[in-house]
């Protein structure tokens, strides 16, 4: 008997299918919800590119998403994407891949694209944990969590990460999780349509790699704690650090315009071959 | 649960299809459908995953929660 085929099958790499993230793991889920974005969006495949780095977060772009790709070496997909961007600003140009490799070893591309408030959507998969290689600790971990390489706890606090961008300047700034699917959908479409740097920390399991070490042994498991410690952004507003403490503040944190760095740079660019030109006519 | 005929009527037939050899038996849609729609099953599919299995389609709303949730692309929520 052949099997019915989901229409978001013509977005991602069908051949290869069932992707390799484990059971239950959330990079499948936000695969599921990247791919309804862009299907709701109507956007062409072939006017995007999507970059990423390494970790298990970064093959949901590549292989599995249905575009151009560029997956690159651990930290780097934003400093790839920059370049992309500018020589080929018509292009809509998204990042996704985990908290290690864009809040971890990438952090300082991170916040100077925020700053620039370059024109890309980077989506970055939050599992607390490196989760490919083993479960490491990242500078997301909760702190007292016992990893591969904290065995006695975690002493760090977390880098709360879509905070930290919001004050290095980003242009829009969401957090949602796994459980959020409808919101973190129409976020991802928010985020794509903003011109200027977007920024989305997707909540996501590991429950391989750091679940089962926190006795979080499924992805149920997760999505049940997601739900009990989501707080949305609007209720959270004036509450005390130890009000918040153990719980995720889901929703929008920022939406601003802001002049953008690559049509910044062209205009200038253009200016000074104006300029130039004009000299050397006048020399002739 | 007790559904009417009419209530069914009002909602219009849904259609849930499983893409069985996507299926990794994670359960999320067996948890997560707010009307119990699934339930799990004694069958194994070809990667030895056990199934889920629709317990009584006309409780469904369509509201495609599993079809989102689910990691796979396994679940396809046709609303007819
Ligand atoms: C320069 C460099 N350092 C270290 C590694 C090893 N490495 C591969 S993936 C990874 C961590 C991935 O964590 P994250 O980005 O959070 O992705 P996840 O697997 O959790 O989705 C590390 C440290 C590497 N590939 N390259
Ligand atoms: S190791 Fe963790 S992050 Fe990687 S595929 Fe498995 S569950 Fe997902
Ligand atoms: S569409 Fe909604 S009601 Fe129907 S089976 Fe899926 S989760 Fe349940
Ligand atoms: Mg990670």
């Amino acid at each position: 008997m052949s099997e019915p085929r989901h229409r978001l099958m013509d977005f991602v790499r069908e051949e290869i299918m069932p992707h390799r993230f484990c059971s239950g793991c959330g990079c499948g889920t936000v695969l599921n919800a990247f791919t309804n974005a862009v299907e709701g969006l109507g956007l062409d495949s072939a006017e995007m590119v999507c970059v990423s780095g390494i970790g298990c977060s970064s093959w949901i772009p590549s292989p599995y998403f249905r575009a151009d790709t560029l997956h690159t070496t651990h930290g780097r997909p934003i400093a790839f994407a920059t370049g992309v961007k500018i020589l080929r600003p018509d292009l809509t140009v998204v990042v996704i891949a985990g908290d290690g490799d864009v809040a971890g070893i990438g952090g300082n591309h991170l916040i100077h694209a925020a700053r620039r408030n370059i024109d890309l959507s980077v989506f970055m998969v939050n599992n607390m944990i490196y989760g490919m290689t083993g479960g490491q600790v990242a500078p997301t971990t909760p702190a007292g969590v016992v990893t591969t390489t904290t065995p006695h706890s975690n002493v760090e606090p977390p880098f709360r990460v879509a905070d930290l961008v919001v004050a290095a300047g980003a242009s829009y700034v969401a957090r949602w999780t796994t459980y959020h699917v409808f919101p973190l959908l129409e976020s991802m479409q928010n985020a794509i349509k903003r011109k200027g740097f977007s920024f989305i920390e997707i909540m996501s399991q590991c429950p391989e790699n750091y679940g089962r070490r926190i006795g979080l042994r499924t992805g149920i498991d997760f999505l049940k704690q997601f739900k009990e410690q989501a707080l949305r952004v609007e209720k959270a507003n004036g509450m005390s650090e130890e009000e918040l403490k153990d719980r995720i503040v889901i929703g929008k944190l920022c939406d601003k315009e802001r002049p953008e760095y690559v049509s910044e740079l062209h205009r200038i660019t253009r200016e000074q071959v104006d300029k130039l030109k004009k000299e050397m006519g006048g020399a002739a | 649960m007790y559904t009417s005929l009419l209530e069914r009527h009002r909602r219009g037939r849904k259609l849930i299809e499983i893409t069985e050899n996507l299926c990794k038996g994670c359960e999320i849609c067996i948890e997560f459908c707010p009307l119990k729609v699934f339930e799990k099953s004694d069958k194994l599919n070809r990667k030895g995953y056990y199934l889920p299995v629709v317990t009584d389609e006309d409780l469904c709303v369509g509201c495609r929660l599993c079809e989102l949730l689910c990691p796979e692309f396994a679940i396809i929520i046709t609303n007819e």
